[in-house]
């Protein structure tokens, strides 16, 4: 239960970039009525759970690496610092970044602790904050430039279009969800993986292991988030500076969700060792930023004069900003924490591998019996909802077809006075 | 939410609508011809096919608005293009209009006007049939659309000049028609015919403004 309390800030940090990013994947298709909200949300809620428990391993292993929060207490309060900081730079609307607030937070607490932070790792962090937009801009560059001859060569009719695009939009979110969930969870529960409870449960076809399960509670957390609160973030994106064609929206959502992916896949990581080439960091991006690059690839293309310097440069003090604030904030609440609640902070490592911890003794919980019987229930109720839907379209079909014959029956009968 | 089939159903109404449109544009030209030779029976029978084809053209529109709104269909971009058709609409009613008000008011129209009059009728029809193409063009392949748009402003402003020089005609060089209700029955016809070309260019620059924001 006190497990339960102290994730709460994990928790709340997961709520606000459900409520914020999934904007980033699906504002412009919801802003512009390509796709309704509810159907977005599902999407996109499935996919994060799926990203953030499949493949979110890699960026939590690297903030471990950073340094590790290795009490509840302290991660508690370097989670909820970090959530401060965004909640309070996106209320006075400044470009922020999850990732980069979390990343100072930790740096704080590595100071406060005394367990200085891997500068090694810190490097290849503050790295990928600009290699990931840029990145993301080259990218959308390269998409854009491809689909606009592809449609130029192939002058698919609008309306023929308008369908593939929406078809397009749908896959490339849920891809772009599932990468979000992959590569963002690490921001919302990286600094809880220390202290993740030593279980795992047996669901027959798949074993959670309890980071794992970590990853499902803060993936959940998005989910309600983005149900909660990114309609409204939505429309206000799909309206303003996400505001573009369908053709350039889909460009910028699926650059996003690549650079997202590449910086989250370990089976890509080991590919890029197998052909020699340096693997990209496993790290946690900035999903706003990564739109911010798209959208300057896109303008790079279209010509100059489509680009805000004004976003650059906010990008850019974002990058200064955020982790300082986040620092300075992190290292004086856990001064607080530590000596007026009494509350261990933090206890001196001897490991510093940035592993997880995997040789804990473990519990097995195994469901595999009651996961079987909650497929073959959901199967039902799929195969149920299915059959009314096609009952509903039948009827729907017969009444359109006799409101049409009396439409021409009264059509034949003016004629014929 | 991904109907093919009704994406394909709209495409083909909105060629229907445009065939009707390029077949009303022959059927007016038609009529004028045989308003002025004096061909009552084909003209009547003009006077018929014009109708049918703008009660066509009205199920049409409904049956595309109908269509892109039920389904959903172009969000973005539905607004603009119901625009366009109810712009073209409006192009064939003008022209039905036209030809019914020759056959409600009976001009009297003098030998020496017949040919400014076809050639006006020609220079009309051609802006509106330079028109459709371009229209056409907008749903393939936006970047052609101004390409195709030079012809009707070049139409249009043709159409303007032999008006222009058929009212001063009538006004100026034609003393023998006395009355001067006459000549401004006869600069009302003429005002009736170029106004066709106008529309023209109207959904000419509406079309170029479109084109512009379907450009990627």
């Amino acid at each position: 239960m006190l497990f339960l309390v102290f994730i709460s800030s994990g928790l709340f940090l997961g709520w606000s970039l459900g409520a914020n990013d999934a904007a980033n994947i699906f504002g412009s298709a919801v802003g512009s009525k390509m796709i309704s909200f509810k159907r977005a949300a599902w999407i996109a809620s499935i996919f994060v759970v799926l990203g953030a428990v499949l493949q979110g391993k890699g960026g939590a292993e690297t903030l471990n690496a950073l340094g590790t929060v290795n009490t509840l207490p302290g991660a508690f309060t370097v989670s909820l610092c970090s959530a401060l900081v965004v909640f309070a730079m996106t209320k006075r609307s400044l470009p922020v970044s999850t990732s980069q607030a979390i990343v100072g937070a930790i740096v704080g607490w590595s100071f406060f602790s005394g367990n200085p932070p891997d500068y090694n790792v810190l490097g290849k962090i503050v790295t990928t904050w600009v290699s990931g937009p840029v990145l993301g801009m080259l990218f959308a560059a390269g998409l854009f430039m491809l689909l606009r001859n592809f449609l130029k060569r192939t002058k698919i009719h609008v309306i023929k279009l308008d369908t593939y695009i929406r078809i397009s939009l749908v896959l490339t979110g849920a891809f772009g969800a599932y990468s979000l969930g992959a590569n963002n969870i690490a921001n919302v529960m990286g600094v809880f993986i220390h202290s993740a409870p030593a279980l795992s449960i047996d669901l027959g076809f798949y074993k959670i292991s309890g980071s794992q399960l970590l990853f499902l509670i803060g993936g959940l957390a998005i989910s309600t988030g983005i149900f909660t609160y990114s309609q409204k973030v939505m429309a206000k994106v799909g309206n303003g500076i996400l505001s573009l064609t369908p053709e350039a929206a889909l460009v910028v959502v699926l650059s996003q969700a690549l650079v997202l992916f590449l910086f989250s896949s370990q089976r890509f990581a080991e590919l890029l060792i197998f052909l020699g080439i340096p693997p990209l960091p496993l790290v946690p991006v900035s999903s706003t930023q990564l739109v911010i690059g798209a959208l300057i690839g896109i303008g790079l293309i279209k010509g100059y004069r489509e680009i805000r310097i004004s976003a650059l440069a906010g990008v850019a003090a974002g990058w200064v900003v955020t982790p300082v604030v986040s620092a300075l904030l992190t290292f004086f609440s856990l001064f607080i924490v530590q000596n007026v609640f009494g509350l261990q902070v933090s206890t001196s490592l001897q490991d510093h591998s940035g592993l997880l911890p995997a040789s804990k003794a473990s519990k097995d919980i195994i469901i595999s019996t009651p996961a079987l019987w909650f497929m073959f229930i959901l199967i039902g109720i799929a195969l149920i909802t299915l059959f009314y839907k096609l009952q509903n379209r039948k009827l729907k079909t017969i009444n359109t077809q006799l409101k049409n014959q009396i439409d021409d029956f009264t059509q034949a009968k003016k004629h014929g006075n | 939410m991904f109907s093919f089939k009704q994406a394909n159903k709209s495409i083909q109404l909105i060629e229907d609508f445009l065939n009707t449109l390029d077949q009303s544009c022959i059927i007016f030209r038609e009529g004028v011809k045989n308003y002025l030779h004096k061909n009552q029976g084909n003209f009547r029978d003009n006077l018929q096919t014009i109708s049918k084809l703008e009660n066509k053209a009205d199920q049409l529109k409904k049956q595309i608005e109908d269509i892109l709104y039920t389904h959903s269909l172009m969000p973005q971009l539905r607004g603009d293009i119901l625009r366009l058709i109810e712009n073209l609409d409006g192009i064939l009613n003008q022209s039905k209009e036209s030809l019914f008000q020759f056959d409600v008011e009976v001009p009297y129209i003098p030998e020496e006007l017949h040919n400014d009059l076809i050639q006006l009728t020609d220079i009309s029809m051609s802006a509106v049939e330079s028109v459709i193409p371009s229209a056409r063009s907008y749903f393939r392949d936006p970047g052609s659309v101004k390409d195709k748009l030079h012809r009707v402003y070049l139409y249009e402003s043709e159409a303007d000049k032999l008006a222009d020089s058929i009212k001063r005609k009538v006004f100026q060089q034609m003393p023998h028609i006395e009355k001067l209700s006459q000549k401004f029955h006869l600069r009302y016809f003429t005002l009736h015919i170029e106004a066709i070309s106008d529309s023209a260019e109207k959904v000419a620059d509406m079309l170029s403004i479109m084109a512009i924001k379907r450009t990627l």
